[in-house]
């Protein structure tokens, strides 16, 4: 059987195609412009080396921030899903009644859009008359009712609450269908041996998570460093460019004509992350059924 | 004996208050919007967790027709639905193609497309990419971008399915006469249908939420979808929370719909990437 003949290469013309020119090649694009000093206040095109980057590097101007704010919220929502995604994970995993109904609402606010999820909380963290404060208030709380999206001490945290709010339930979603994996009989045979709770997690549960934990790391670092409408919704980008992540400042630039910055800015995640996307791919790819 | 039965009932007692706090804490600000969306116009000022003094219904015919609604809702119905047609069926067969094939050139093809689930939009670039080619601002040029967006998971997803149909069948069809459209469309098409339904509920759900496209590239407020049209109506309307939290309900409807009959299918989907048995 001859296989370019049985499975003809243009089957993956169309997906190929339509992805190269609206995702590959904009991608590149933006590197080649990255060097101009492209902007809507001038028809002319001027190459300019590597001025951008040491624009965006040198931290003269707030560019090097919102990368930083980018790769922080990163972490942080990284960190605090999958601990908390884990610690569900295994609560709700086996022996627990009304399972069903803990699992569905935990994974319910990740299938709204994200946007939406933004807005509603703008409500709820309101200084004023937000139901936070509110109930705080009213269990005699008051010291702990903040000014949560303007107070630019906390905003940035507020930001990465309601998104950790939003993505535990998923994360802890896709370890639940990891831990149901693992074959009842190793938590037999310790038992037998007399392992307590911690055991069985720490020298079973834990490990054998290890390929179900660094894909959702992965996809949920994926996720992180493109982050737009959650604080799009929440902030804008404020008080005072504190909560600025790198997808709300490209925004920003492009209204304001700035195409050279916004386009080096990308360009920067955009290398990043074809880099470190390679060995993440790898991860998400590792052990597929090859004959 | 005594000790660890103790011992297992606390440790019962512990999770199920874990759990029950978690589950709240997802719960109220959904009670909070779904309350709120019957109240009368004096009543938001604050949302809070009291039932309507009278049930408004009405709330939601009034936000739709000052949202104009019915068009975001036929909008985003077009741009996720045919996005996901598209997608669906030209990733299939890519995947279909890069699984059979397993040369060093098609892995690397392969690769070079999943490499688009980690790869950001650079949106500077891509409005001249969209201004050239003449996609700015129409239905087409969103649906395209949602099928580039959602291209590298989709093939991510079914080429892992390709793989469990045996590759026998392929060769009897070919035996038998059958030429390669009529394979894959007679023989594998079928076989994949699980996978398909999967990647297309997944598809649609993230064509749905989607929200940078249309604020980049629409324009006109008869094309928005529903996330720009309740953004917008935020904006104009931003005290009126008991008709925010209608559009909210109206917006969310359609997707918390197909999270409920199709949970399998999502959570099955979003689990068989991550969890190899």
């Amino acid at each position: 059987m001859q296989k370019n003949k049985v499975y003809p290469w243009y089957f993956a013309l169309g997906s190929v195609l339509i992805y190269t020119v609206l995702s590959v090649v904009p991608g590149l694009l933006g590197i080649g412009y990255s060097f101009t000093d492209w902007s809507a206040y001038s028809p002319d095109l001027h190459f300019i080396g590597f001025k951008n980057f040491f624009a965006v590097f040198s931290g003269e101007n707030d560019y090097l921030r919102y990368i930083t704010n980018t790769v922080w919220f990163t972490i942080v929502t990284v960190i605090a899903k999958t601990g908390l995604g884990l610690l569900f994970a295994v609560a709700l995993s086996r022996n627990i009644k009304w399972k069903n109904f803990h699992r569905g609402i935990l994974y319910l606010p990740s299938v709204l859009p994200i946007l939406v999820t933004g807005l509603v909380f703008t409500s709820i963290l309101n200084p004023k008359t937000g139901f936070l404060n509110e109930f705080l208030r009213t269990i005699g709380l008051d010291f702990l009712a903040k000014k949560w999206l303007v107070d630019p001490k906390i905003a940035f945290g507020s930001v990465m609450a309601v998104d950790i709010w939003r993505g535990t339930g998923y994360i802890m979603t896709l370890l639940i269908a990891g831990i149901l994996a693992i074959p009842d009989i190793y938590y037999e045979a310790a038992a037998i041996d007399g392992a307590n709770a911690w055991q069985r997690f720490r020298y079973i549960t834990l490990p054998m998570l290890r390929q179900t934990l660094a894909v959702t790391i992965v996809l949920n670092v994926i996720y992180g460093l493109k982050i737009f409408d959650m604080v799009y919704a929440l902030t804008n980008g404020g008080p005072g460019h504190r909560t600025e992540v790198l997808y709300t400042a490209v925004y920003k630039m492009m209204s304001k004509g700035l195409y050279a910055e916004g386009t080096t800015i990308s360009s920067v995640l955009f290398i990043f992350m074809v880099i470190i996307g390679y060995f993440m791919v790898k991860i998400l790819t590792k052990d597929e059924v090859v004959e | 004996m005594v000790y660890t039965t103790k011992n297992k009932f606390v440790q019962i007692l512990l999770k199920n208050i874990l759990a029950w706090f978690a589950s709240l804490l997802v719960i109220i600000p959904l009670l909070l919007v779904v309350l709120n969306a019957f109240k009368a116009d004096g009543e938001t000022l604050n949302m809070n967790l009291q039932l309507p003094k009278q049930w408004i219904f009405s709330n939601f015919s009034t936000v739709a027709e000052k949202g104009k609604l019915a068009r975001s809702f036929v909008n985003s119905m077009l741009y996720a639905g045919i996005g996901t047609i598209i997608t669906v069926f030209f990733a299939s067969m890519a995947a279909y193609v890069f699984s059979r094939r397993r040369t060093k050139g098609m892995e690397r093809l392969y690769m070079y497309v999943v490499l688009g689930m980690v790869i950001p939009v650079n949106y500077v670039t891509l409005t001249k990419t969209m201004l050239t080619l003449h996609l700015t601002n129409t239905y087409p040029g969103i649906i395209l971008l949602y099928m580039a967006m959602q291209t590298p998971f989709t093939v991510f997803l079914i080429y892992g399915f390709v793989s469990k149909i045996p590759v026998e069948l392929d060769e009897a069809a070919i035996i038998d006469g059958c030429s390669p459209i009529q394979l894959y469309v007679r023989i594998v098409f079928p076989m994949l249908k699980s996978a398909i339904i999967t990647a297309g509920v997944l598809c649609f759900l993230n064509c749905w939420n989607e929200f940078m496209m249309p604020l980049y590239f629409l324009h006109s407020s008869n094309k928005w979808p529903m996330t720009l049209a309740i953004y917008n109506f935020f904006g104009q309307y931003e005290m009126k929370w008991n008709l925010i939290c209608a559009d909210v309900i109206l917006t969310c409807a359609p997707v918390l719909i197909l999270y409920l009959v199709c949970q399998k299918y999502i959570v099955g989907g979003q689990t068989a990437g991550a969890v190899k048995g």
